[in-house]
């Protein structure tokens, strides 16, 4: 199968019912729905095993790379590797099919609509293109380093369906013509083990032309970051850095760098096989295709599932079972993210611009749902706790600020300080933008979002001090430094 | 000509001569961090703007000179 | 010209100049300590302590220029510019000579990097600042040293004095940032 053939490989029937934990609640999925799972197809298979190599290319077929493509110090290259020594086809002519034929792919994946799936939503034909263009060879690294403790999809992807994202970054590879390819991920023994056997398979097999190195990042909410990656694969700490320059015009090694979390790869790899238009045929024509959502708090069946974009957040939440008691609000995106009071959120449609509708945001597909007999303000203060001790502690608003602001929200939940939800406030304008990543800023949109979807409850405790709430047993995780090791 | 401030918040160490210099323009934090807002450095203080740039102690101080937004 | 040359005039303008220099040298230095304690007042806001101590570290350079440059050009011994750069080359009073080369050739290097940088970068640029912890000691003892004044009075006062200030702004400074290196307040 050759990228010639793009888009006319037939999707396998849809003979798995959707995968894993289904729930007690019926499923109401959109009128038109699509087949559905598609990264999480493969799952099927059985929940404890990863589908081995044999069994990925049985249901999805073969990786769609020509079959000439090879790899050398320069770059990528069409044709038959000894024979450009023989001069019956040069060099440089090997150089230029492999970019057209990379361009052709790049050109699919911008048709298909996809964006990307760790959190911030760009364009990934846009971002392949634009590393693409870049002078000299380039790199690709594949973010598995799920810093959110809320969301376990990258995690599932890659220990369920590992393939599909090996062949995402061999895939992004070609398109950019990467010499190097790395996949970041939590720097966890069995987890690192385990992939480097697959890949050790794949390379048995002569799959992969651009060896992938897998990277252990610590688990840390600010490691995962995209320059944090960047600058600890350049011999330095997993910490933020200033940009510009951005790392898709100089990353890894001063080189164009293309990051693209692991879903979005796991996604390309299947747009690489079935074409643009088969991927639009789930999702809105705005935010066309699949992805993956892990659902949690107080419902049935916590879990990572798949949907189509646009699915609305009730929808979801019933797939995973439905609220196991009324739903108070729902925090769309993580401790990133933003909360939105139950009724708000209900229908709001899950995609970028459906959630940015309602003051909301995607972020990396995490729905966590707050029962009514929870307090929200407790839970965000836990959160705020969390996210002040997790910075980066490069910037002085965020080393300062972030503590205070958690200080002014507990006091808020715990303490019925009257003036507290003013100080929240103020503390929110002094942190937001002022660091040199977007963590600050998470933390004032959860922060500012919980005192206008509580507000409520801002009325009552200022007044009153604690509700009966707080006792409850925290809903959001926070890990604590044991999980670490 | 658009002239623009920008600090990296990761060399500033809260020295405060950006504020000092241009008080109209660029605020302290209660911690003594810079607020450098987003806009346009006003025409009376451009001048102003490539000194504060220089003096910085830790060079944080960045000035982005546009014709573009 | 030639008595003036050879006379004992250019040879009170060497040990002017040079007297000069260590008070300026002495001002920046205590300045320096300052602004790196962060010190700063209503009258004395940082980005003045900053200006001050580069302009006076410009104004000892000039005069440092004037002190080697009267002494090259006096007749009375024999030392030449490369002596005054070439630490130890000079057959005239060579170790306490040799110390001011030293201490000339810290200051030149010093300022040349301040004023470039920007290009060079801050990491760079402190690493290199900190040869002025070698250069004013040094300084000050080739003035001890080579000076033909310490018999009089008060220019041993003024040595100390100026030791004293560059103890006192040294120890602010330390006590200063100690604790928290690098936070605001």
């Amino acid at each position: 199968m050759t990228l010639a053939t793009l888009g006319e490989q037939e999707y396998p029937p849809d003979d798995a019912t959707p995968a894993t934990w289904s729930s007690a609640g019926q499923p109401r999925l959109p009128e038109h729905a699509a087949p559905l799972p598609r990264l999480l197809a493969g799952l099927a298979e059985g929940r404890s095993r990863s589908a081995g190599l044999e069994a990925h290319e049985r249901r999805f077929g073969p990786l769609p790379l020509p079959e000439d493509a090879w790899v050398d110090a320069t770059g990528w290259n069409l044709g038959e590797s000894g024979r450009h020594r023989r001069g019956r086809r040069s060099r440089a002519h090997q150089a230029r099919s492999a970019r057209r034929a990379a361009t052709r792919l790049i050109d699919v994946a911008e048709r298909s609509g996809l964006t990307g799936r760790g959190g911030a939503g760009f364009p990934t034909g846009r971002k392949l293109r634009s590393v693409a263009e870049g002078s000299g060879p380039t790199v690709v690294v594949a973010n598995g380093a799920e810093g959110e403790p809320a969301s376990r999809k990258d995690r599932v992807l890659l220990t369920r369906a590992p393939h599909l994202v090996l062949d995402g970054i061999t895939l992004a590879a070609f398109a950019v013509g990467a010499t190097r390819a790395y996949l970041a991920v939590h720097d966890e023994l069995r987890l690192v083990a385990g992939l480097e056997a697959t890949i050790a398979a794949r390379s048995v097999a002569g799959i992969d032309p651009v060896p992938i190195e897998v990277v252990g990042i610590e688990p840390r909410y600010t490691a995962s970051e995209q320059t944090s990656i960047v600058q600890y694969l350049n011999g330095g700490p997993a910490l933020p850095t200033f940009t510009p320059p951005r790392t898709h015009e100089r990353g890894v090694a001063g080189r164009p760098t293309a990051v693209n979390n692991v879903e979005t790869l796991a996604h390309l790899a299947l747009i690489a096989r079935y074409g643009d238009r088969w991927f639009r045929q789930a999702g809105l024509p705005a935010s066309p295709g699949t992805a993956l959502v892990t659902v949690s708090g107080d419902v049935a069946f916590p879990a990572v599932y798949e949907i189509e974009l646009g699915t609305p957040v009730g929808d979801a939440v019933n797939r995973a079972g439905g609220p196991t008691e009324r739903p108070r609000a729902v925090l769309m995106g993580g401790y990133f993210g933003t909360w939105l009071p139950a009724g708000l959120a209900w229908p709001a449609p899950m995609s970028h611009p459906g959630l940015r509708e309602v003051g909301a945001a995607m972020g990396a597909g995490i729905l966590i749902v707050l029962g009514e007999s929870s307090c929200g303000l407790a839970e965000t203060a836990r959160v705020l706790r969390y996210l002040a001790d997790e910075g980066a502690g490069q910037c002085g608003p965020c080393i300062f600020g972030l503590p205070a602001l958690a200080d002014a929200m507990a006091e808020l939940a715990f303490g019925g300080d009257p003036t507290a939800a003013r100080r929240v406030a103020g503390l929110v304008r002094l942190v937001e933008g002022r660091g040199a990543c977007r963590h600050p800023d998470g933390a004032a949109s959860l922060a500012s979002s919980a005192i206008s979807a509580f507000a409520p409850d801002v009325r009552w405790h200022a007044g009153r001090g604690a509700c009966h709430g707080v006792r409850r047993p925290p809903v959001l995780p926070v890990p604590s430094d044991l999980e670490y090791w | 000509m658009s002239l623009r401030l920008r600090v990296n918040m990761i060399k500033c160490t809260g020295h405060g001569l950006c504020a000092e210099l241009m008080p109209e323009f660029i605020g302290l934090d209660p911690w003594g961090y810079p607020i450098v807002p987003r806009a346009d450095v006003p025409e009376d203080l451009a001048d102003l703007a490539p000194r504060a740039v220089s003096d910085c102690p830790t060079l944080a101080l960045l000035l982005d000179r546009g014709d573009r937004d | 010209m030639k008595a003036l040359l050879h006379g004992p005039d250019l040879w009170y303008l060497t040990r002017a100049a040079g007297l000069v220099t260590l008070v300026l040298l002495t001002a920046s230095m205590v300045l320096g300590l300052l602004n790196a304690g962060r010190f700063a007042t209503r009258r004395w806001p940082r980005f003045l302590v900053q200006g001050m101590h580069r302009n006076l570290s410009l104004l000892a350079l000039a005069f440092l220029t004037v002190h080697i440059g009267t002494t090259v050009i006096d007749t009375y011994t024999s030392i030449s510019v490369g002596n005054a750069i070439l630490p130890f080359s000079s057959p005239y009073k060579r170790f306490w000579l040799g110390l001011g080369a030293i201490a000339s050739d810290l200051l030149i290097v010093i300022v040349v990097s301040s004023l470039v940088r920007q290009r060079i970068g801050h990491r760079l640029w402190r690493v290199i600042h900190w040869a002025a912890y070698a250069c004013w000691p040094v300084a000050v003892v080739h003035g001890l040293g080579t000076g033909t004044d310490h018999g009089k009075i008060w220019v041993v006062a003024l040595t100390y004095t100026c030791i004293g200030a560059v103890v006192m702004a040294g120890t602010y400074r330390a006590v200063k940032l100690l604790p928290d290196r690098g936070l605001a307040r």
